[in-house]
């Protein structure tokens, strides 16, 4: 593996900052404003389309900005892993930007400016994480993301929003100084660097003869302290952070934060402990059975839920664990069906997300029981949603689908029925509260004060420029179903090695 | 003695000059009609003092432990006591957190104090001349002059621009001091009948009983305890914060707290490591109880500066932790906290006395939703307030990272037992902030129909926040200048304290008692003198 050293990978993370502070000085003018956020994320996803050749080669790319101390260092490192989370979280930017001007310009919601700003350098750090070349530089992002989706979170800045807000902040920041802080400087005192060891998955940083204690209880406060991965019980931030406007839960809560949660979590499972580590200590197999409890635990819940979007919330819950299930199964095709679920997950959560704000602008509905009947005035929207709700359930041709399969011949390659028997219940359980949805959009009974209101909703332009987005992730996710080759190849680098 | 030293090169007496300047210009000061002459005057001063004290950072010698720019002049031969001053890795940083933390105290008085500006420019000149000394002082004496030197014009800025209750916190503040300096005092005596000297250096090379390490280490400790503040004696801290001046309070956060740290590291560790040995386990437990108790304590107030000013216990803690871990993770990590914790909370206090000017009012109810009304303090208030709470990238990150460093590796336990403290400061910063920027439920309040009209920043007070911004980015993304200084005299320091580390063996299996083991010989050597 070769690794090349360039400051050009800075780009990536800049654009989406300097997107920021462009939106803030043209608050005064939204056309303008709105333009610099299309402009900066379709950039942003240009820089990042525009390394995967190298890194399809085989090839890393490196940079180190500043050294705090020997072995700590803001260090930006892209290779496969990163790729696939950073082409998905700034492909998806685009189309959110562009979801963005309908659903904040149809509702005439406040603060504008601060969202987009906000919105911007969120999607930036995010890009700082999957770059991110060590832990610290990943800690480093990772807060950063908390501290700017704090405002989004309470955008509407009534009781609801700032009670939601606070315990999303309290349980990020608790988690991160509780459990993280204290990872870092344990790893940091038993191998004296922090740097990911990114050339081979299966050997971690650790020295061989690093006490075995202390590495068990660096990955408990790892796997407890990255808590935006919404694993139990460290979920519930999640649900009530649904107060925020539907494009934050839909970029933001399905894509960006749970994201950088999952994905650091992954990093940390084979780029610092490896998988010889977490394989001869017992812990991969423990946090594969103690992410199936999140998985079923959440889809029971969202059974219960009839707000849209608070189901949505929970059923994201437990789609995340299935990344971190992968993984943690560490073969090789439980982990490319970990991988990929981060790019299939995005794709269609997104979608779905879309699909709800869509609803709730055009029509003002946010449960479940209202949407009788809407399929024939939004079927745009609603076909979109059934095909996210395939993916989610793992139907093929959709990109749940191949999740789905790799996983199940990773429970079959380490010969373990329970972990397998997991993944059918819970694909069971996704089509209990995904099927009902849909099924009520089109032959479901309309409320009252429906019935017998005819005519399309998506012909208003400000819900074609949520609706163009949505048909389109929808779209891409059976597209990725069928040809998931691009996410496949960039996984094997990293797992063949 | 000039083994330890190496005499000034620069063509101009660099160390004396930065004690003379602050002085002399006091004394013109005293002279100067016009209040806008005399604040100019005064940051020209404070300013000049600055400029003089640039070259201690550019022609710093980093690779020697020894004590550079050093001037020595014969004073009392007969006590064998002479005027030496000079700087090493550990205090070089100091005297540059004080030359350049003094303009900005001018800058954040300029319109804070309305009475008697004549008298608190020459009394905030002259703490100048006196903290520097501290700093700079290589015999006993000398140190002790100037650290008693500054305990006036501290009470004097305290007690008449204070606020309604600056008698109280005046006089508290005054007799903790002086209790503490009194036990300090004695020590210095005590170590010149046993030494015959009172030049620091020789003092550190002598060595002592164990039992007169003990009792001179208590002495001394205590007095730095309280200057610090360390728990239990950290209750005249907040009194004097909240009723003190802004620029009282950032002299007293940003230098005369770090004056007890120094003292460790400068007396404490060196002359005494047996005592030091000795003591760890119980400084480290009264370290930890202040990281905690400190952030708790913060947590409740309503008062902003009273928060702050719990928050510097808790800060404070993470000092004396991390020098008392005895390592290189930790001593760096605390020097560094010690500059950090000027830099933060000295731009903290300038950021309340700023709102304060404005609303006459500390309490947090009063200065909320200021998020649409002040963009510019909002921003600022946010790069600090993270900065305080160790936010990965801010100043405050690598002294903490470092300081847990240093305690994981030595004692992970002491290390788990400090994890809350940074979770507290999480806790009360962004508890500060969300309210300070929004408030709680006020609904779309934002709209326009906020009547109030506060000035932003205007471009003095930006200067100044803007400057300690720079600090807060260059020290949490690129320490390692500031490190690499320090270095040498770090590893100096451990090296003496762990040459000297010898704990009797009938003391440490309890058959003496630490106090009384030999205390009979050097008692009778003292009264025989």
């Amino acid at each position: 593996m070769n690794t090349i050293i360039t400051s050009k990978i800075i780009i990536t993370m800049l654009i989406p900052m300097i997107t920021g502070l462009l939106v803030m000085f043209s608050g005064k003018k939204p056309n303008l404003r709105d333009s610099w956020s299309t402009l900066g994320a379709i950039l942003t996803f240009a820089s990042v389309l525009s390394f995967v050749p190298t890194i399809l080669n085989g090839t890393q790319l490196k940079y180190t900005l500043f050294e705090l101390y020997p072995g700590v260092s803001v260090m930006l490192n892209l290779d496969g892993l990163g790729v696939i989370f950073a082409l998905v979280a700034s492909f998806l930017w685009i189309l959110a930007s562009l979801y963005c001007v309908g659903y904040m310009r149809g509702l005439n919601e406040h603060a504008q400016t601060r969202f987009y700003v906000c919105y911007a350098v969120s999607v930036g750090a995010a890009m700082g994480a999957a770059f991110a070349g060590n832990l610290f530089t990943l800690y480093l992002f990772y807060e950063i993301v908390s501290i700017f989706t704090y405002p989004l979170v309470m955008h509407h800045q009534d009781e609801e929003g700032y009670a939601g807000a606070k315990k999303y902040i309290v349980y990020l920041m608790f988690t991160s100084k509780a459990f993280l802080l204290p990872a870092m400087v344990i790893i940091y005192v038993l191998a004296g660097t922090l740097d990911f060891q990114t050339a081979n998955i299966a050997q971690g940083i650790f020295p061989a003869d690093a006490s075995r204690l202390a590495i068990g209880v660096a990955y408990l406060l790892c796997l407890f302290g990255f808590a935006k991965a919404g694993i139990m019980p460290l979920h519930n931030w999640l649900p009530d952070a649904m107060v925020a406007p539907t494009p934050v839960s839909a970029l933001l809560h399905a894509v960006v934060v749970v994201k950088v949660g999952v994905f650091s979590i992954c990093r940390v499972m084979l780029s610092v402990f490896g998988v010889n580590v977490l394989a001869e200590t017992g812990l991969g197999l423990f946090t594969a059975y103690f992410v199936s409890f999140t998985i079923l635990t959440a889809s029971i819940i969202a059974l219960t839920k009839t707000n849209l979007k608070a189901r949505l919330a929970y059923s994201t819950v437990s789609q995340l664990s299935y990344i971190v299930l992968g993984v943690a199964m560490l073969t090789p095709n439980s982990i490319t069906g970990g991988l990929i679920h981060i790019a299939n997950h995005a794709f269609a959560k997104i979608t779905l997300f879309f699909a709800a704000g869509c609803i709730f602008v055009a029509t003002g509905k946010k449960d479940i029981k209202e949407l009788g009947g809407l399929g024939y005035r939004m079927p745009w929207t609603m076909l979109a949603f059934g095909v996210a709700s395939l993916s989610m359930i793992g139907i093929p041709p959709v990109g749940g689908f191949v999740t789905k399969w790799y996983l199940a011949l990773g429970t079959i390659d380490i010969h373990n029925w329970i972990l397998l028997s997991v993944l059918l219940i819970s694909s069971l359980l996704n089509a209990g509260y995904f099927v009902p949805i849909f099924l009520q959009g089109f032959f479901g009974k309309p409320v009252p004060e429906d019935v017998g209101v005819t005519g399309s909703l998506e012909k208003q332009p400000l819900i074609l420029f949520m609706v163009v987005p949505l048909v389109i992730t929808a779209t891409i996710s059976v597209l990725i179903g069928i040809y998931p080759n691009l996410f496949l190849d960039l996984i094997n680098l990293m797992v063949k090695s | 003695m000039e083994k330890y030293l190496i005499l000034n090169t620069l063509n101009y007496p660099i160390l004396s000059m930065l004690l003379i300047v602050p002085v002399v210009g006091a004394i013109i000061a005293m002279f100067l009609r016009g209040d806008t002459l005399q604040k100019y005057w005064s940051l020209a001063v404070t300013l000049i003092t600055a400029l003089i004290s640039v070259p201690l950072w550019t022609c710093f010698d980093k690779s020697t432990a020894k004590y550079q720019f050093v001037e020595l002049r014969r004073w009392f031969p007969d006590l064998n006591l002479d005027y030496v001053v000079g700087v090493d890795g550990i205090s070089m940083l100091l005297v540059l957190l004080t030359t350049f933390v003094m303009p900005l105290c001018v800058l954040c008085s300029w319109n804070y104090i309305k009475i008697r500006i004549k008298e608190f420019m020459v009394v905030m000149l002259l703490m100048e001349a006196a903290m520097i000394g501290v700093f700079i002082s290589m015999n006993t004496v000398l140190f002790y002059i100037f650290w008693e030197g500054m305990l006036v014009p501290m009470y004097l800025i305290i007690a008449i621009w204070g606020g309604d209750r600056k008698d109280y916190a005046s006089i508290k503040f005054f007799l903790y001091t002086f209790a503490g300096s009194i036990f300090l005092l004695v020590s210095i005596i005590a170590l010149y009948i046993n030494t015959g000297t009172f030049f620091i250096p020789e003092l550190m090379a002598h060595t002592y009983s164990f039992s007169f390490q003990m009792w001179v280490f208590i002495a001394c400790a205590l007095g730095f305890a309280i200057k610090m503040p360390m728990f239990p004696f950290h209750t005249w801290l907040p009194a004097a914060h909240v009723q003190a001046p802004t620029a009282g309070s950032v002299i007293l956060a940003s230098i005369l707290l770090k004056m007890g740290g120094y003292g460790f590291l400068r007396f404490c560790l060196p002359i005494t490591p047996a005592a030091t040995y000795y003591c760890v386990p119980i400084l480290l437990v009264m370290s930890l109880i202040s990281i905690i108790v400190g952030g708790y304590l913060a947590l409740g107030q309503t008062d902003i500066k009273k928060l702050i000013a719990y928050s510097s216990v808790g800060h404070m803690g993470f000092v004396t932790l991390g020098i008392f871990l005895l390592n290189t993770g930790g001593i760096k990590g605390a020097m560094l906290q010690m500059i950090n914790h000027g830099v933060t909370t000295g731009a903290l206090f300038i950021l309340i006395g700023l709102i304060y000017e404005r609303t006459h009012s500390r309490e947090i109810s009063d200065n909320s939703k200021l998020g649409m009304i002040m963009p510019i303090y909002v921003t600022f208030l946010g790069i600090f307030s993270l900065s305080s709470l160790a936010f990965p990238g801010t100043n405050s990150f690598v002294g903490e990272f470092l300081v847990l460093f240093g305690a994981f590796e030595k004692y992970p336990l002491v290390g788990a037992l400090a994890i809350p403290g940074a979770i507290l400061a999480a806790a009360y910063m962004l508890r500060l902030l969300q309210k300070m920027v929004w408030d709680d439920s006020d609904g779309h309040a934002h709209h326009g129909d906020d009547s109030r009209s506060i000035a932003d920043c205007n471009a003095r007070e930006f200067v100044q926040l803007a400057f300690l911004t720079v600090f807060v980015f260059w020290i949490g993304l690129h320490p390692t200048p500031l490190l690499d200084v320090m270095d040498t005299s770090v590893a100096h320091l451990i090296s003496q304290v762990e040459a000297g580390s010898v704990i009797p063996e009938v003391v440490r299996t309890g058959e003496h008692h630490a106090l009384l083991h030999d205390a009979g010989v050097w008692i009778k050597s003292i009264v025989s003198f």
